[in-house]
């Protein structure tokens, strides 16, 4: 057999499978991303300029990488789960693959942005908006709720990215402020009415086009757009529903160590240099646009402030992802 | 121990009787079986999921009106792109190969190039020009455009070989050029439609950038919905489940369309050199016709690759960032090509050299495999490598075995053609000179078909460059290709920053579409 496979090639196969793990190195960490990848780089790279220790990203989606974690189990090669939504932090403490976090990292952050267990803890916020052509909408023909959006004049005249983990989010806590037969319904209304698109920032440019009048997204998307050219937003404005309604709903990002990590320390010190002064810093001047949630650390001020925002009271535990991804599956959203 | 000493030296010696080719033939057909069983896993861990999930959960997944809407989807998509492309490419092979159309070479060119823009590519040169483009027949549109050159290819290739003497008989007997064309031309094409008709149709089923980019919701798109939503949970499966039917669907249909009449010209004598048809008047329609068809397949992902490098400047290039991603694909790229090869060798050397039943069933489980979809592939491997194989997971080596099974026709394919141009007397006359036999393999066939297997390992390193759903399942933590540098920004709607990579894909798929247009020459004696 020696003959057939000459040796240089198996030299350069071998060399390529034992390149294989590019992590596993001492003083390096690698994070399961679900938050967005240009947020992450920058944590990243401002955390190696401070301390050294290499960050090795693996971006994906918050459930993907939830329902991944819980698979993987102990053997997961993860050392840091960052998310853009809570539930599937939650997901990943039921499984009870979280170490504590450090009681001073969980002193940085204000307490409603953090489960009382202490398996995780917010590191940013965002708020649920309803963005609309301004010369298709006036705003007395704006939804008073998110649940109006499932009556038949609306038909046709909205869009959600239902694949994402920010619209799975809204639907979490639209099923634990109404309740699974409503939440089925709303759904099934959805289908019949909205328009889907992969990504809120598609919905976003959707809206911007006029194809559809208005779309469910987070705040930020607008305000990044804006920022940058305002291509995708010149069109569009923000309604924020308020009034402790589900599309008023305040999302926390989450970030956790796992219990099963080889580099504990260096974990626990990226969570904690991200709740940090430096990190909140970036949320606050960078390009992200989403809310700080330190304590002290004021968001970025062209936001509309977060106690204006009339946010539903939601304890993040109660929160279920895989519940609402089965709802959707039946409904035909997924 | 003595006894079976003894039976091992009578064995050999038996062996040595029989001039020792079965025993090469077992090492070679041993390889070939492991390789086809490796390939099976894919497929039968999808159907061992699917009877583990319980018959009940099962059926309510399968038959949910979601999985009818993209059956529904799915089906439209195949009627209206295929015809299409199959009509479009038949009219421009006939005009590049029959016809005194001006600048034909050149043409005939232009016809293949868009090969060398990846599906997703020119859905986002598409969407970028037209943003409200969606739905069935903006993905029906943009899949022509992209995929019509797996049609041109071996239809153009089937019209240079055609014997003229057939058409002027049935001239001779009264017909029109239009009967002579439809009653005698059309039937002689059918192969080369066939084949390039299901390639065609299995693409539409595995892609998945290019619908995204319309929002054209496919079995391969709602597959990676569920993969980002549930990582391996249940629906995913169910719905890579109905994907392989459909596949398998596709596979049955074109070869009870391929039929079993012969087409093979018999008697001796060549065939008489091919006079082109003289178009006239109709020249300039004609010449408008591959204008239009070189400017929508061409001309809009350049105009918009140049439009976006334009408008991002010198900071969309991020230099430390697009050489890891070259890196990367790089080395994926070439180890997947390697690996496609050495697999390949076994099988494609038993096709020639030992054909029989055992090879063709072998054969064919490889190349149903290969027409499986990349998402069903890693979903596959992803889920049985976190389940069982836990030392595999997330690493090189298992994303390298996905694209071997994805893409292992393809090099079978290059190498069988050039392991049958190599005489097997030279192998013999290795073994006579006294190199055992595998090492009379190596340095006789093997080598000789060498150009065919560097043919092999382009087409599987082009696959590879394009390749993104199973890239994104199975990549190693922090691998980042070109593809998915350019799927990352182009899904923040950074344009701009994503045409960098675009512009890199597609420079390094032309010289291999230029390889594969001068490999279809070649085949055709030209």
């Amino acid at each position: 057999m020696k003959s057939i496979i000459s040796t240089p090639v198996l030299c350069a196969l071998a060399a390529m499978l034992v390149a294989a793990p590019v992590m596993a190195q001492d003083r390096e960490i690698v994070v399961y991303n679900a938050q967005h990848e240009s947020l992450a780089k920058e944590w990243a790279a401002g955390f190696t300029r401070d301390t050294g220790i290499k960050v090795t990203l693996r971006n994906g989606s918050d459930s993907e990488f939830s329902n991944q974690i819980v698979a993987e189990g102990k053997a997961s090669p993860a050392d840091v789960f960052l998310t853009e939504n809570s539930p599937a932090m939650t997901q990943v403490e039921q499984a009870g693959l979280f170490a504590q976090v450090d009681p001073d990292t969980l002193a940085l952050v204000e307490d409603q942005y953090r489960p009382s267990s202490g398996q995780w803890i917010g590191i940013a916020a965002r708020s649920t908006v309803f963005a609309y052509n301004k010369t298709k909408l006036t705003e007395d023909q704006l939804p008073k709720s998110l649940l109006d959006l499932a009556d038949p004049q609306w038909k046709g005249r909205w869009g959600a990215s239902p694949s994402g983990p920010d619209f799975q989010a809204i639907v979490s806590a639209l099923l634990q402020l109404k309740g699974e037969e409503a939440t089925a319904g709303w759904l099934k209304a959805m289908k019949a009415n909205f328009k889907a698109y992969r990504g809120n920032n598609t919905v976003l440019k959707a809206v911007n086009t006029g194809e559809i009048d208005g779309g469910i997204i987070y705040h930020y998307y607008w305000f990044g757009d804006r920022a940058r050219t305002a291509e995708n937003s010149n069109e569009v404005e923000l309604h924020y529903f308020r009034n402790g309604d589900p599309g008023a709903f305040v999302s926390i990002s989450g970030g956790g160590v796992l219990a099963s990590s080889k580099h504990p320390q260096e974990a626990q010190a990226f969570l904690k240099w991200i709740v940090g002064k430096a990190g909140q810093q970036v949320l606050r001047d960078g390009t992200s646009y989403e809310y700080t949630v330190g304590k002290g650390e004021a968001s970025n001020a062209a936001l509309v402030p977060l106690e204006d925002l009339q946010a539903p009271r939601i304890d993040p535990h109660t929160l279920n992802s895989r519940k609402v991804t089965d709802l959707m599956t039946d409904a035909g959203l997924l | 121990m003595q006894a079976s000493a003894d039976s091992t030296l009578i064995a050999a010696s038996a062996s040595r009787r029989r001039r020792t080719a079965p025993s090469r033939l077992s090492w070679i057909g041993l390889a070939a079986v492991l390789v086809t069983l490796l390939a099976l896993i894919p497929l039968g861990f999808i159907l061992w999921v699917t009877v583990q999930t319980g018959w009940e959960t099962a059926t309510a997944l399968i038959f949910r009106p979601r999985v009818g809407e993209l059956l529904v989807n799915t089906l439209l998509l195949e009627v209206l792109a295929v015809p299409a492309c199959a009509v479009l490419s038949v009219a421009l092979a006939w005009l590049t190969e029959r016809s005194d159309l001006p600048g034909a070479r050149l043409w005939a060119w232009l016809c293949v190039a868009p090969l060398a823009v990846p599906a997703f590519i020119h859905s986002y040169a598409w969407v970028s020009i037209v943003p409200g483009l969606n739905g069935l027949s903006a993905g029906a549109l943009v899949s022509v455009l992209a995929y019509f050159p797996f049609l041109y290819l071996p239809v153009s290739a089937a019209l240079r070989r055609l014997d003229p003497a057939l058409e002027d008989a049935a001239a001779a007997l009264g017909h029109g050029p239009w009967s002579v064309f439809f009653r005698v031309v059309l039937p002689q094409l059918r192969l080369a439609l066939c084949g390039g008709a299901l390639l065609v149709g299995l693409h539409l089923l595995a892609e998945y950038g290019l619908f995204v980019f319309v929002r054209f919701d496919t079995f391969t798109t709602a597959i990676v919905d569920q993969f980002q939503s549930t990582f391996n949970g249940p629906a995913a499966n169910m719905l890579a489940g109905v994907l392989i039917a459909c596949c398998f669907a596709l596979l049955a249909l074109e070869m009870l369309a391929r039929g079993d009449e012969r087409y093979a010209r018999v008697g001796f004598g060549a065939a008489r050199r091919l006079v082109p048809a003289s178009l006239g008047r109709a020249t300039w329609p004609c010449l408008l016709l591959f204008a239009l068809v070189a400017l929508l397949s061409l001309g809009v992902p350049f105009y918009t690759i140049a439009r976006w490098l334009l408008a991002g400047g010198l900071q969309v290039w991020r230099l430390d960032e697009i050489s890891a991603a070259l890196g990367h694909t790089t080395v994926l790229a070439l180890g997947g090509a390697l690996l496609a090869t050495l697999a390949a060798i076994p099988m494609a050397w038993l096709s020639i050299r030992a054909p029989g039943r055992l090879q063709r069933v072998l054969e064919g489980c490889n190349y149903m495999v290969g027409a499986l979809p990349g998402v069903v592939v890693a979903l596959a491997l992803v889920t049985l490598t976190v389940r069982y194989l836990l030392p595999l997971y997330q690493t090189l080596a298992t994303i390298l075995v996905a694209y071997m099974l994805m893409f292992l026709p393809r090099a079978i394919i290059s190498l069988r053609a050039s392991i049958a141009q190599a005489p097997v007397e030279l192998e013999q006359a290795a073994m006579n000179l006294g190199r055992k036999p595998l090492d009379a393999l190596w340095s006789t066939t093997i080598r000789l078909s060498a150009p065919g297997a560097a043919a092999g390992m382009a087409l599987v390193a082009l696959g590879i460059l394009n390749e993104l759903t199973a890239t994104q399942m199975l990549a190693p933590n922090g691998t980042r290709t070109l593809a998915l540098a350019f799927w990352a920004y182009s899904g923040e709607i950074d344009y701009a920053a994503a045409a960098p990579y675009a512009l890199i894909m597609v420079a390094a798929s032309l010289p291999l579409t230029w390889l594969l247009y001068v490999q279809s020459k070649k085949m055709a004696g030209q």
